[in-house]
């Protein structure tokens, strides 16, 4: 499986990563070199193989559904780049 | 007074008590050494406030009695570990000026214990990689050196942490191995690095990479050493959904050296292509020196070894991708400059190109990918049920009896700064091929020095034990200890 530069676009686009076009090409082989080590999975016989989700036998535990902590609002916005009355800024997202 | 830093933790445990050292001095020594070894680029932020804060508060306790075996210990922690009001940032450019305004569980468990932060320790950005070359802070340079007195790895991603313990900077440190990362690095400098079983230490506070394969780790000067740092990580913690709810065994009075009865499992498969020399008959005489110490010495076979890489670098990656999402400008860190007539998406993208690295930006998208619409089934899900094989592997030689198994650490010794520069990124990850598996498995794995190779340089084996017995892992590590009677250190040069 190789990668052009329309599919390196679209998954830097997808990562919300900024790359300039010039260095599309590069990235694109850089990609591809690594997806080519990774097609050895495909020489694996993983018929009727469950997909592991969690790697030890476990229950995930359940807490009460109570408030717990919070009130911190003042303790986070601190290392916020950008904050105004108690809550984050950002560009404008609605026109 | 530099000589205190380079006492053991068992050592100095030893002294602060019967009160022939001091907590305040000990600590001083520490970060004056930190302090006149910043040509190894070891330590990201020095907290000699804290340090000095705590070693006051040590000797109180010391004083009055009340010493548990890390109080006035002098400690160095991995960047990656939240440390409250301290400069954390992964390494990373994206998290510049991050000021946690909260504990990571692992360093609140440290100070209660009564250890001293000499400071944050540098790192692979985001632990994303194997020779500390990835940080925003500029390569570790390991404490040995190569032949022509070249600059080497300390190895990565716990660079920082592998370089700061055999320099005696710090009596142990903190890391973290996702893929290796503690262990390699070890291997490299000649420390003792212990990854334990999945779950067994809490990951709250420690800026994740790949949640299923994080493991946070002692880093230290002997096995004792670090079975007496690992109890007082360890333990549940109902703020880690995946931590255990499992008593923490005392590892260090599991540690005899006596093997009799215990079946010690050689996989073939670890016998890879282009092995030197030297990594083979480094591991021969490690499985002597466990037939020695009383060990049965069993062939065994791991077949699905050989696809433990790939299937490495298809879930780790996805699993970053998801967890590196939340570096967008917005709530902490660095935020890029956008024009006027840009939106959010641009402070996304530009705020994620400027703040990540190139590693760390190849493998989210790397990620990104293999999690992509229609590619999802061909890539993630196969490597899940490739990791489920692997598991199973070694669930198949741990009921045929097998107690423990012996591998070599590294493919290498360490390896020169730059060197692998034009190397393809596939190269630098071959540097796991041992480790990948074991965290793969959720299983405990510890690297242990055991010789020297012909430049003189440290290479390590490595003891992966049954899920939850780091106490039998240990005592395995402790008899190659004992039996190669390793005691090299780095000439002193920074």
């Amino acid at each position: 499986m190789s990668i052009d530069e329309q599919t390196a676009r679209r998954v830097a686009h997808l990562a919300r990563i900024a790359v300039d076009d010039a260095a599309l090409p590069a990235l694109a082989a850089e990609l591809s070199a690594v997806l080519g080590f990774m097609e050895q999975l495909r020489e694996v016989d993983v018929d009727g193989v469950e997909p592991m989700t969690s790697v030890t036998p476990m229950r995930l535990p359940w807490r009460d559904d109570v408030v717990s902590d919070g009130g911190d609002a003042g303790r986070i916005l601190a290392n916020a780049p950008a904050a105004r009355d108690g809550f984050f800024t950002v560009p404008k997202v609605v026109e | 007074m530099t000589e205190l830093a380079s006492l053991t933790i068992a050592e100095a445990r030893d002294r602060l008590r019967d009160g022939s050292i001091g907590a305040v001095e000990l600590t001083d020594a520490c970060l004056a050494a930190a302090d006149s070894a910043r040509a190894l680029n070891a330590v990201t932020a020095p907290t000699p406030d804290l340090a000095r804060r705590q070693a006051a508060a040590a000797a109180t306790r010391l004083k009055a009695g009340d010493a548990p075996d890390l109080c006035g210990i002098p400690l160095g922690i991995k960047d990656l570990f939240c440390v409250e009001g301290t400069p954390s940032q992964a390494a990373s450019r994206i998290l510049d000026g991050f000021l946690p305004p909260y504990e990571s569980t692992v360093t609140a468990k440290l100070w209660a214990a009564g250890a001293t932060c000499i400071g944050k320790l540098n790192m692979d950005e985001f632990a994303m990689g194997s020779s500390n070359e990835t940080s925003a802070f500029g390569p570790v340079v390991s404490p040995w050196r190569g032949t022509g007195n070249r600059d080497l790895t300390p190895g990565g991603s716990s660079g920082g942490s592998a370089a700061a313990v055999a320099a005696d900077l710090v009596l142990g440190a903190t890391g973290t191995d996702t893929g290796g990362s503690i262990r390699q690095p070890a291997a490299f400098t000649g420390i003792v690095g212990v990854k334990p079983t999945y779950g067994r230490v809490s990951r709250w506070g420690i800026v994740a990479f790949a949640s299923s394969l994080d493991q946070a780790g002692p880093m230290a000067k002997s096995v004792r050493d670090a079975a007496i740092l690992l109890k007082a990580m360890a333990g549940h913690d109902p703020k880690d959904s995946t931590s255990a709810a499992l008593p923490v065994p005392d590892f260090e009075a599991a540690l005899t050296g006596d093997l009799r009865g215990r079946r010690i499992g050689i996989p073939r498969e670890y016998r890879v292509d282009g092995m030197p020399a030297e990594i083979e008959a480094l591991w021969h005489q490690g499985a002597e020196m466990l037939r020695d110490a009383g060990a049965e010495i069993v062939d065994i076979s791991l077949p699905h070894t050989r696809h433990a890489l790939p299937a490495y670098y298809v879930i780790a990656p996805a699993e970053a991708s998801s967890n590196l999402a939340r570096y967008d400008g917005v709530r902490y860190g660095r935020r890029a400059r956008i024009g006027a007539d840009e939106g959010i998406t641009a402070l996304y993208e530009k705020t994620r190109a400027e703040g990540f690295g190139p590693e760390v930006r190849r493998r989210v998208m790397l990620g990104t990918y293999v999690l992509s619409a229609g590619y999802y089934d061909a890539y993630y899900l196969r490597a899940q049920k490739v990791r489920t094989l692997i598991k199973r592997d070694f669930e198949t030689a741990f009921a045929g009896g097998i107690d423990a198994i012996l591998t070599p650490a590294t493919p290498s010794a360490a390896f020169g700064i730059g060197e692998m520069a034009d190397a393809d990124p596939v190269e630098m990850y071959l540097n796991d091929v041992f480790t990948v598996t074991v965290n793969l498995a959720g299983l405990p794995g510890a690297a242990v020095p055991a010789g020297l190779d012909a430049q003189g340089l440290p290479l390590g084996l490595q003891v992966i034990g049954r899920p939850w017995d780091e106490a039998g892992m240990l005592d395995v590590a402790y008899a190659i200890e004992k039996a190669s009677g390793f005691a090299a250190k780095p000439q002193k040069w920074w």
